[in-house]
C-alpha cells in the first residue's frame, strides 16, 4: 500500500474534526474493503481515519418499534443479538452471511452502506425495512440513500450514526451467493410493515441495489409465494457477467423473492 | 510410538510433518530470511501482446531504497540464455516443434499479461513496488489471439514468427489407417466435442525464491518453492547458465502445495540468483497472490473433437480424436510433453480398442504458459474417453456399466494401439465394488423420490486408468524427453542405529516423512522417530528427479528400498563376523540379526555401532561404515485404475447441483498408509469438483485481459462444494516395481470430472454440458432443452 496518516480519534467529534482537515481522508471501520483496496494499491488516501474502535458507534438498542444499530456494529454482533434475532430475525441472519467468520468479526453495517457494493447484502435490508441512516448531518431514509453503485447520499465530511431499522411483520431475505466470491449474486429482501411491502434487491442492479414495484403491489394484495412467482424482472439493467448473465440474474430475482416470501411465511 | 506394529506398512499413521505445520513451525521460502537480504519486485506487463520500443529507468534508481534495476537488455549482455522446455515432441512430418524464444525478462516484445518487464531490487517490498511504478516503459499495443478456436485461422495475431498460424507442433499418434478401416466397418459412431477448461493450480503457498551469492567461494544458493531442486539446478546450470551446477545449491525447503505448478523453472527464481550476484545481496522474492494467477503454469485447456466406432454389440472398434491444446505464450518446462505423451497414450482408458489415431495441435496464444496441473494429460484424456464412452452407452441403450463391461480388457499385459502396455488390474472389480458402494440398485427409487421433491437426480460413472509411476527412463528418453526419470535414495545408518534416509523425491504436502519412514521402519525393526526423511536440498541429496507424475511412491520408495536391501546385506555380513557365523546363515527379523538354529542373536544398534567401530573386521571384506545407495529406474510405468461414481441432484429453479454421492473405488497396488492415501483421493476429488463446476481461467478475447485474476472471478473449491466422499479399494500388485505400489496422487483429480458431467447430463437428459457445470450453465442447459417450461 501507499503511505498515509493513520489516525484514530477519540470520539466521533474528533473523526468529525481530523475528517475536515484532512486533504484526502477515507474513514476506516472494520476495513474488510478498504484494506485489500489499499494493499492492492487501488486508493491513495492521503489519511486514514479509523473509527473502528468507537465505542460510541458499536451498539444494538431497541427504541419502540425500531432496531437501532449503531454504525460500528459487527456483522458478527447483528447476526448474534437477541434483540435483532427477536424482532427482525432476517436481519439477524443476512448479517449471519455475510463474507466469512473473519469478515463477520470484523465488517461494520456503517461500513458496509457507506460503501454501497452492488452485490453487499445490507442495502437489500435497508431499503426493504425502510431504514433511516442517521449521520453526524442528518436524517437520511433509505430511499433517498443509495444512490448507486458504489455511490450514497453521503457527503464530504459525513459520517454515519447508526442505522434505525423498524419491526417489520413480516420478513425475509434469500441470497443466490456468486460461487466464486460469495457475495450476492441476487438477493431479495422481503419485507412487510406498517410501510407497507417492500421488495429489494441487491447483486444484481447495475446501479446498486433496487426495488420491484410490481412485486411490492402483488404482494400488497396477497402476501404469498405465488404471487410473486410469475413477476419478471426486465434483464436490462441487470449485471452480466462470467458468473451469470442478466436473463439468469432476472430469473433469480424471481424465485429468490418467491423462496423469501415463503420464507417470511 | 514404540509399538512397531503400527508403524509399519499398511498403517494409518498420524503424520510427523502435521506437528510442524499445524502449529506455524514449518520453514517455508518467505519464512526465510538471509543476512542482508534485499527484496525483488517484477514490473509486468499490462498488455496481452506489445512491443516494447524503450524503457526509462531512470527515475528508479533514484527512488528510495533502490539498490538496482534489471532489464532484458542486462540479462543479453551477461548471454545468459532462455528458459527452456526439456522435452521436445516432432510433428507428423518429422519436423521438431517450433519453440519461440522465452526470455527469462521480455526483450523486444510481450506476449501476455503478467510476463516479465524489469527486476527491481531494494531494501524492501515495498520500496520495490514503488519504485517500479517509476519505470517508464513506451509499449506498441499489438493484436492479441487468446482465443484456441481462432488462433491457427489465417490472419490470426502471432505470437512467435518461429511458429507459423501459432503452431507449435501437429503430432499424430496412433494408426490411421487401421482407425480408417476400423470406422468403415462401425454400425454405429458417436461424436462428441468437448472443452477442458483452462485451470489456475493456486497452490496454498505462493511462488517465492532467495537467490544468494557467496564472493567468498564463488558459489550461489538458491532457496525456492520447488518440487524438483535438482532438476531446478540442472536447467539454472546446463541451460540458462546462471553457475555450474556445482556451484549452485538450490534448497526447497518446506514447500506448500504444487499440483504441477512448481516443477518448473520459472523467470523470477531465475532472475534472483541471477542478479544477487550484481547486487552482492541476497534478494528474495515471493508472489502476491495476483502475481501468481498471471504467472503461475496454468493448466488443461483443450478444444477436442472425438469420435467412437462401434459394432452392432456396442463393441468399441475404433477411436480418433482430434485436439487443439493450448501452450499459452511460451513453452514452458514440460509443457510439450503434457497434451501429447501425456495424453495421447491414455485415450485406450480400460478398454480394448482395436485402433485409435489421436492428433493434437500444440498451439501458442497471448495467454501464460501452460503446463502439468495434477494429472497432466491424463486428467484431459480420462475425461475425453469417459465422455465419449458414457454417450455411446446412452445412444446405444445399453446401460452404462454394462457398456464398460463389453469393452474392458480383462487379460494382462495388454498392448494398447497408444504405447502404454498395461500391466495389471481387474476393472470390473472396482466397477463392483464402487456400484455396491453407490446402492446403484437403490438409483431409481432415489431419482423417483427426487422427482416428486422437483429435483433432477443424476447417475455418472468414470471408469478410469492412468499412467504414472513417471517413468522408465530409456522410454521417455525415445518420446523427446531430455531428462531420465529415474529416483535416487542414500540411506545413512548412524552408529547409534538411527536412520537418515535422503531421497531425490520432494514431499510439498505428500506426507512423505511419514510414509518413507514407514517402509524403513518395517524393514528394519526401528520405530519411524528414529528415521529421518531428507530431501529438497541439491548439497544433501545426492541427486533426484523430484515429485510430480505419481512417481513418489514406486520411484522414489523403490529407490529406497534398493538402497537399504544392499544396507541389510551389509549388517548382515557384519553381524555374521561378529557373531562368528557364516552369513547365509544370518537371518535378519524384526531389528535382530540370528544365527538360524542358534540362540546367537544381536539388536541393531549393536550391529551398527560395529558398523563404525569396526574393531577387528576383515578390512579386506568388509569396510567400516553402514551408508548405501541407489538409483532405481522403473521398467514400465505403473497403472492406478478404479472406479467413481457421482450421484448429483439439481434444483432446476436455480440450476444449483448438490453432489448427494461421491464413490471412489481405486487400485492403487500396495497401500503404505491408508489414511494418507484417503487424504490424497479426497483431495484430488475437490480438485477434480474444482474443474468439473467451479474452476475456470478467462482471458478477454478482445483485450487478452486476465478476467479471473483473483478468487473474487475465480472459483476455488471450498468445503462445502464437496461432499463426504465414500471410499472403496481393490488391490492388484503392480509387478514392475517391488513394493507392489502404484500411484495415488493424481487420480482423484483425473477420474472425477467426467463422473461429474456423466451425472450432470444424466439429470438432465442433455447430451453434453461445459466445464466447470455452474448453476448458470446448468439453467441455460435446462432452458434450452425445455423451452416449454423455461416459458412458464
Amino acid at each position: 500500500m501507499y503511505q498515509f496518516n493513520y489516525v484514530r480519534p477519540k470520539s466521533l467529534a474528533d473523526a468529525e474534526a481530523l475528517l475536515a482537515k484532512a486533504d484526502d481522508p477515507k474513514l476506516l471501520a472494520g476495513g474488510q474493503t478498504l484494506i485489500p483496496t489499499l494493499k492492492q494499491r487501488l486508493a491513495m488516501p492521503s489519511d486514514v481515519i479509523d473509527i473502528g474502535s468507537l465505542k460510541e458507534l458499536a451498539f444494538i438498542k431497541v427504541e419502540g418499534e425500531a432496531i437501532m444499530i449503531g454504525a460500528g456494529t459487527k456483522h458478527f454482533d447483528v447476526a448474534n443479538s437477541p434483540d435483532v434475532k427477536k424482532h427482525i430475525p432476517a436481519l439477524a441472519e443476512l448479517a449471519g452471511m455475510i463474507g466469512d467468520p473473519a469478515v463477520r468479526h470484523m465488517g461494520t453495517i456503517g461500513g458496509s452502506i457507506a460503501n454501497n457494493d452492488p452485490a453487499a447484502d445490507y442495502p437489500a435490508a435497508c431499503l426493504a425495512l425502510d431504514a433511516k441512516i442517521h449521520t453526524t448531518k442528518r436524517l437520511i431514509a433509505a430511499d433517498e440513500y443509495f444512490k448507486g453503485m458504489f455511490e450514497t447520499a453521503l457527503t464530504d465530511g459525513e459520517i454515519i450514526k447508526e442505522v434505525t431499522f423498524p419491526h417489520p411483520e413480516k420478513a425475509a431475505y434469500m441470497k443466490f451467493p456468486n460461487p466464486a466470491s460469495r457475495y450476492a449474486m441476487v438477493g431479495v429482501f422481503v419485507a412487510k410493515g406498517p410501510w407497507g411491502v417492500r421488495v429489494a434487491v441487491t447483486g444484481a442492479g447495475q446501479n446498486g441495489v433496487f426495488r420491484v414495484k410490481e412485486m411490492e403491489n402483488a404482494l400488497a394484495k396477497n402476501w404469498s409465494p405465488d404471487a410473486v412467482a410469475s413477476i419478471k424482472v426486465p434483464a436490462d439493467g441487470l449485471l452480466s457477467d462470467l458468473h451469470g448473465s442478466a436473463e439468469y440474474r432476472a430469473h433469480l430475482v424471481t424465485v429468490m423473492a418467491k423462496r423469501a416470501v415463503a420464507a417470511a411465511g | 510410538m514404540s509399538d512397531l506394529s503400527e508403524q509399519g506398512v499398511g498403517k494409518p499413521v498420524r503424520r510427523k510433518e502435521d506437528f510442524r505445520f499445524i502449529t506455524g513451525n514449518g520453514h517455508y521460502t518467505d519464512d526465510i530470511s538471509r543476512p542482508h537480504q534485499t527484496h525483488g519486485y517484477f514490473l509486468r506487463s499490462p498488455h496481452a501482446h506489445a512491443k516494447i520500443r524503450s524503457i526509462d529507468t531512470k527515475a528508479v534508481l533514484a527512488a528510495p531504497g533502490v539498490l538496482a534495476i534489471f532489464t532484458g537488455k542486462d540479462i543479453a549482455a551477461d548471454k545468459l540464455g532462455g528458459l527452456i522446455c526439456g522435452w521436445t515432441v516432432h510433428s507428423k512430418d518429422g519436423s521438431a516443434m517450433k519453440v519461440g524464444p522465452h526470455p527469462v525478462l521480455a526483450l523486444d516484445t510481450v506476449r501476455y499479461v503478467g510476463d516479465h518487464v524489469a527486476l527491481v531490487v531494494a531494501e524492501t517490498h515495498e520500496e520495490a513496488k514503488s519504485a517500479a511504478e517509476l519505470i517508464e516503459v513506451d509499449y506498441e499495443e499489438l493484436p492479441a489471439i487468446v482465443s484456441l478456436a481462432d488462433c491457427e485461422k489465417p490472419g490470426a495475431p502471432q505470437v512467435h514468427p518461429e511458429a507459423p498460424h501459432n503452431i507449435c507442433f501437429e503430432w499424430e499418434l496412433g494408426n490411421k489407417a487401421e482407425t480408417e478401416a476400423a470406422f468403415a466397418r462401425a454400425t454405429k459412431v458417436v461424436k462428441i466435442d468437448l472443452v477442458n477448461n483452462r485451470l489456475i493450480p493456486n497452490a496454498m503457498e505462493p511462488r517465492a525464491a532467495i537467490g544468494e551469492y557467496d564472493k567468498g567461494t564463488g558459489g550461489y544458493t538458491l532457496h525456492t518453492t520447488s518440487q524438483n531442486p535438482h532438476v531446478a539446478r540442472l536447467v539454472l546450470s546446463a541451460f540458462v547458465g546462471v553457475a555450474p551446477e556445482h556451484k549452485l545449491r538450490v534448497i526447497a525447503p518446506d514447500v506448500g502445495g504444487g499440483f504441477g505448478s512448481k516443477i518448473f523453472i520459472y523467470a523470477e527464481e531465475t532472475a534472483c540468483v541471477w542478479a544477487a550476484a550484481k547486487v552482492g545481496r541476497p534478494i528474495k522474492w515471493t508472489a502476491e497472490r495476483s502475481e501468481s494467477f498471471m504467472s503461475d503454469a496454468h493448466g488443461r485447456d483443450h478444444l477436442s473433437h472425438a469420435e467412437l466406432a462401434l459394432d452392432a454389440n456396442g463393441k468399441i472398434l475404433g477411436l480418433r480424436v482430434k485436439t487443439i491444446a493450448n501452450l499459452g505464450a511460451y513453452l514452458s518446462t514440460f509443457s510439450a510433453a503434457v497434451p501429447t505423451y501425456l495424453y495421447g497414450t491414455l485415450l485406450s482408458g480400460q478398454y480394448d480398442i482395436p485402433a485409435i489415431y489421436v492428433e493434437v495441435d500444440g498451439v501458442y496464444t497471448h495467454t501464460a504458459p501452460v503446463d502439468a496441473y495434477r494429472g497432466a494429460g491424463r486428467p484431459e484424456a480420462t475425461f475425453l474417453i469417459e465422455r465419449i464412452v458414457e454417450t455411446a452407452a446412452r445412444e446405444t441403450g445399453l446401460d452404462p456399466a454394462e457398456f464398460r463391461r463389453r469393452n474392458f480388457i480383462r487379460a494382462f499385459p495388454h498392448q494398447t494401439p497408444v504405447i502404454m502396455n498395461y500391466d495389471a488390474g481387474n476393472y470390473d472389480a472396482s466397477l463392483d465394488k464402487a456400484m455396491e458402494i453407490a446402492d446403484v440398485k437403490g438409483f431409481a427409487v432415489r431419482k423417483a423420490e427426487a422427482a416428486r421433491r422437483g429435483k433432477l437426480r443424476g447417475l455418472g460413472y468414470s471408469t478410469y486408468i492412468e499412467a504414472c509411476g513417471i517413468a522408465p527412463s530409456a522410454a521417455v528418453g525415445s518420446l523427446g524427453a531430455g531428462v531420465g526419470l529415474w529416483e535416487s535414495a542414500e540411506v545413512r545408518v548412524n552408529p547409534t542405529g538411527n536412520v537418515e534416509v535422503l531421497t531425490g523425491s520432494h514431499s510439498h504436502g505428500q506426507g512423505h516423512e511419514t510414509t518413507f519412514a514407514q517402509l524403513v521402519s518395517s524393514r528394519l525393526g526401528i520405530p519411524i522417530d528414529q528415521i529421518e526423511i531428507v530431501h529438497g536440498d541439491t548439497d544433501k541429496v545426492q541427486f533426484g528427479m523430484g515429485t510430480y507424475g505419481s512417481r513418489s511412491g514406486a520411484v522414489g520408495m523403490s529407490a529406497i528400498v534398493k538402497a537399504l536391501d544392499k544396507v541389510e546385506a551389509k549388517a548382515k555380513k557384519i553381524a555374521a563376523h561378529l557373531m562368528e557365523a557364516a552369513v547365509e546363515d544370518v537371518v535378519f527379523q524384526e531389528g535382530r540379526f540370528t544365527v538360524q538354529g542358534t540362540d546367537k542373536s544381536l539388536a541393531w544398534a549393536e550391529v551398527t555401532l560395529a558398523a563404525y567401530t569396526a574393531h577387528g573386521f576383515p578390512s579386506s571384506e568388509i569396510e567400516p561404515g553402514l551408508k548405501e545407495t541407489s538409483f532405481y529406474d522403473p521398467s514400465n510405468f505403473t497403472f492406478p485404475a478404479g472406479c467413481h461414481i457421482c450421484e448429483v441432484e439439481i434444483d432446476p429453479e436455480t440450476g444449483v447441483l448438490d453432489i448427494a454421492n461421491f464413490v471412489a473405488v481405486d487400485d492403487f497396488g500396495t497401500i503404505i498408509n491408508p489414511m494418507i492415501v484417503e487424504g490424497q483421493v479426497h483431495g484430488g476429488i475437490a480438485q477434480g469438483v474444482g474443474q468439473a463446476l467451479l474452476e475456470l481461467g478467462v482471458y478477454d478475447n478482445d483485450s487478452g485481459q486476465l478476467v479471473t485474476g483473483s478468487f473474487m472471478d475465480y472459483c476455488m473449491p471450498r468445503a462445502d462444494n464437496v461432499p463426504s466422499f465414500r471410499l472403496g479399494f481393490t488391490k492388484t500388485e503392480c509387478p514392475s516395481n517391488p513394493l507392489g505400489m502404484k500411484g495415488c496422487g493424481e487420480a482423484g483429480a483425473i477420474a472425477s470430472p467426467p463422473a461429474i458431467i456423466n451425472a450432470i447430463t444424466d439429470a438432465l437428459g442433455i447430451r453434453d454440458i461445459e466445464m466447470p457445470a455452474t448453476p448458470a450453465r446448468i439453467w441455460k442447459a435446462i432452458q434450452s432443452s425445455r423451452p416449454r417450461a423455461a416459458a412458464e
